[in-house]
């Protein structure tokens, strides 16, 4: 089963993130007032998606230590994070790039935008304490702590900037209903490359999971050779 | 609770080295602050509200991350952990201690704002501190478990910022919005919505903190 997952989750990441990017710069037309910077939605969208996912796994993993113990819910939420780390600097990175020629400025203090680096400071701190505290049983529950705390804050964070003042385009959801994505191709394009950065996800979450998991063992091993010395 | 409440302040009483602390970081902070706005311009008053939160939070912060220290270095804090209470109930008495120290700093900081900024004392100063004592409570609530947590790091002194500003940005938000309205004379009604926010997250993360203290602790 392991060995299957080794085999099977980088193959299938590889077939659709190419799929994607075909799809992306070949098959998916052009959009008709914002031109060929569009595209890059593609990605930001999606990678967006998958950083929330990712902080949610956080918590979700998070909690279950704190109630049931256990480092492979520790692990999870440690991989997690550095994943959806990752994924939310390029989100912070791409959107910049597409606001440049839209909207004029590289950055602009909007809600979902001052959210998105709050969350990105928040797991920075997080991963920060993980790095301070050491694979400990204690630093595993301190960074438990944090990953809690910093998920219930996400929607009072997000409160607060929203009344502060927004100005990002809700292209997925609109208020008259239906989608801003008027092109079949366009939303078949977004569906694949959901797919492939959820792929991508899974097999990044997967492979440092391992990692770790070997660490642990190292560990472990060097403990016990020195305990027989 | 109250002995442990009644403890912190002794202790804070014979030595005064927190508030005191507290004191002139925050009005070294608007001294600082002050140097960055131009005194004739009109945004300087602007700035004002923002200045005020800057000062309450650093100097907020440097409480925090003191109020655990003695703890530790006398270990006492094994000694309170030992003692037939609550994990719960220290957090609180530790998270009431802060936001009593911070308020006393207050005392001091909010006239001097009010003299270097030139901000005309108006009826909305009551206002102003509600909003104060209620961010305080917030920088408290979430301060006091992170600061639990950071001083047993080897980086104690820069990982209880770096948790905490984040979390506490809408505190910030909704700090500034509040004293900014009320200053420039804005009816009641414009900020209702601001502090119940503020209320809002004071509660949800003393019951947050309350709950998991007991994890930030323990050895």
């Amino acid at each position: 089963m392991r060995k299957a997952a080794d085999l099977i989750l980088p193959a299938a990441t590889g077939v659709v993130m190419l799929l994607a990017l075909y799809m992306v710069f070949v098959a998916v037309p052009t959009d008709s007032t914002m031109g060929i910077v569009q595209r890059i939605f593609y990605f930001h969208v999606p990678l967006a998606i998958m950083s929330f996912l990712a902080f949610g796994t956080v918590a979700v993993a998070s909690v279950l230590f704190l109630w049931r113990g256990g480092r492979a819910w520790d692990r999870l939420a440690h991989v997690a994070a550095e994943v959806g780390l990752v994924f939310c600097s390029l989100v912070l990175i791409t959107g910049p790039i597409w606001a440049k020629p839209i909207w004029g400025t590289w950055w602009t203090w909007d809600a979902r935008l001052t959210t998105t680096l709050i969350l990105w400071l928040i797991y920075a701190g997080y991963l920060m304490l993980r790095t301070v505290v050491g694979p400990t049983e204690q630093g595993a529950r301190y960074a438990a702590v944090v990953g809690i705390v910093g998920a219930i804050d996400i929607p009072i964070i997000h409160r607060s900037v929203y009344w502060w003042r927004t100005i990002h385009p809700a292209v997925l959801v609109t208020r008259e209903g239906g989608s801003g994505l008027t092109d079949p191709t366009m939303r078949a394009t977004l569906a694949v490359c959901f797919l492939a950065f959820l792929l991508l996800f899974v097999w990044l979450v997967w492979v440092r999971e391992q990692s770790l998991r070997l660490a642990d063992t190292l560990e472990r091993l060097r403990l016990e050779a020195l305990g027989q010395s | 609770m109250f002995a442990l409440i009644r403890k912190d302040l002794q202790i804070e009483f014979r030595t005064k080295e927190t508030v005191a602390a507290l004191l002139l970081l925050g009005l070294l902070t608007l001294t600082v602050l002050s140097f960055a706005f131009d005194p004739t311009s009109a945004l300087r008053a602007e700035a004002a509200p923002g200045a005020l939160w800057v000062a309450v939070i650093f100097a907020g912060v440097l409480g925090l991350s003191r109020s655990f220290v003695a703890e530790r270095e006398n270990d006492c804090l094994h000694g309170l952990l030992l003692s037939p209470v609550d994990r719960g109930t220290i957090y609180l008495a530790k998270a009431v201690a802060n936001v009593l120290f911070m308020l006393m700093a207050q005392v001091v900081i909010v006239p001097i704002f009010l003299f270097f900024f030139n901000v005309p004392v108006g009826v909305h100063l009551f206002g102003v501190m509600l909003a104060l004592a209620l961010g305080l409570v917030g920088f408290s609530a979430v301060g006091t478990l992170f600061a639990a947590i950071s001083v047993r790091t080897r980086v104690r002194e820069v990982m209880l910022p770096l948790l905490m500003l984040p979390m506490t940005v809408p505190i910030f938000i909704a700090g500034v919005k509040v004293t900014g309205r009320l200053l420039a004379g804005k009816s009641w009604a414009e900020v209702t919505p601001w502090l119940h926010l503020m209320v809002g997250f004071d509660v949800v993360f003393l019951v947050v903190g309350w709950l998991v203290f007991e994890y930030a602790v323990e050895e």
